[in-house]
């Protein structure tokens, strides 16, 4: 009975938690200014929202195959999310978008 | 018909290695596919196999079942590299979270530097460049040869990455062989 | 409003904003990135939904949605980089 208030109790937090992190990840890409920063922003989202709401919603399934494909969706989400935004920053940069750098930083390193 | 003739390619691994990490690669597909379907009946279990068997005959075929390809030999280590990314994972989130935040003008100072790996495979690249991805606030650019290229979103968070931490862990994590 | 409730409403203010993104651009790589956060918050409002409304079996759309989410943003970026979904002529530097 108490196991059961734990879980829903730790379901709540970790759902809530998430989203909120997906929120801040949201206002982070409107707000930041080029699209670099963007993608640090949508890097939130991708980890810890994503993740914080999917051990929620394993709380609530408890010892099911239902948690074991909530797993392998973070799994999957984990593996493939840093790939994409590898593939953007990488097509981005050598396409050659200028990346939008602190005050008096330059790029540095040979990049042609 | 060359479809089960073994080409000539250099890249190939040694037939032990072979054999072993596609027993490894059927292991794991069976897994998934049982994990997912929740019938288990004789036929819907035999497509199973036949779908994984294929599945393992293609990739052998394109010369991908190898310890690269299927790294189960990193897994005890990863065991103690997994739960230190979650914690530099989370404190990096919070950290992004509050530049994010902060009121008038996001507090950001973007940086963009190449970085040195120490790794020595190809693998142990991939996951370093894969780590800094995934931790917000840097991401990486390129790989290109003995260093990566970053960009930060902050000087402390690019010096943070420069001190090198995740760059031992990694190298520790991928063990000394070759 | 249970927890889900909650989640599913975050997840769709979220998807606005995502949306505002990728309309407002500015530039190609920016609506690429929008969408496929967008797509991330898809999967995560399909689990979510099939939670709210009882029925788990969701879960097996988001997992295919995600994989699919991820395939598409990579042929996405290999069409800007390259031009073309099958080879990568003009090209001296390693891929991914």
């Amino acid at each position: 009975m108490s196991g059961a208030l734990v879980a829903e109790v730790l379901s709540w937090a970790f759902i809530v938690a998430g989203s909120v992190f997906v929120l801040i990840g949201g206002i982070g890409l409107i707000r930041l200014p080029d699209f670099y920063t963007r993608i640090h922003a949508a890097g939130i989202t991708d980890t810890m929202g994503a993740w914080l709401i999917l051990i929620g919603l394993m709380f609530s399934a408890g010892w099911t195959l239902i948690t074991v494909k909530l797993f392998m969706l973070l799994f999957f989400l984990a593996a493939t999310s840093p790939l994409a935004s590898h593939a953007l920053a990488k097509a981005a940069f050598l396409r050659g978008l200028e990346p939008m750098l602190g005050r008096g930083l330059e790029i540095e390193g040979d990049h042609d | 018909m060359g479809l089960f003739l073994r080409q000539d390619q250099p890249w190939r691994a040694s037939r032990r290695e072979t054999a072993l990490s596609g027993v490894a690669l059927f292991v794991v597909l069976m897994a998934v596919w049982l994990l997912n379907s929740g019938h288990y009946t004789p036929l819907i279990i035999g497509f199973g196999v036949a779908s994984s068997l294929l599945v393992v005959f293609l990739s052998w075929r394109m010369g991908i079942v190898d310890r690269e390809g299927l790294p189960v030999h990193l897994l005890p280590r990863a065991t103690v590299y997994a739960p230190w990314l979650f914690k530099e994972i989370f404190t990096a989130n919070v950290d992004v979270a509050k530049r994010v935040l902060t009121p008038f003008e996001p507090n950001i100072s973007p940086r963009l530097f190449d970085t040195g790996v120490t790794q020595k495979t190809d693998l142990g690249r991939v996951i370093y460049a894969n780590s800094i991805t995934l931790t917000p606030g840097t991401v990486s650019i390129g790989v290109k040869g003995s260093y990566i290229t970053v960009h930060a979103i902050a000087e402390d968070v690019a010096d943070g990455l420069q001190e090198g931490e995740m760059d031992r862990r990694v190298t520790w994590l991928e063990g000394e062989r070759r | 409003m249970d927890q889900f409730g909650a989640a599913t409403l975050a997840l769709l203010v979220c998807m606005a904003m995502t949306l505002f993104r990728s309309i407002a651009g500015p530039t190609v790589f920016d609506r690429v990135l929008a969408v496929n956060s967008f797509g991330t918050k898809t999967v995560l409002l399909i689990a979510v939904y099939g939670f709210l409304t009882g029925r788990p079996d969701f879960l097996d759309l988001a997992l295919v949605y995600a994989l699919m989410n991820f395939i598409g943003t990579i042929a996405v970026m290999k069409f800007t980089r390259f031009g073309d979904l099958a080879g990568m002529e003009d090209d001296d530097e390693e891929t991914l």
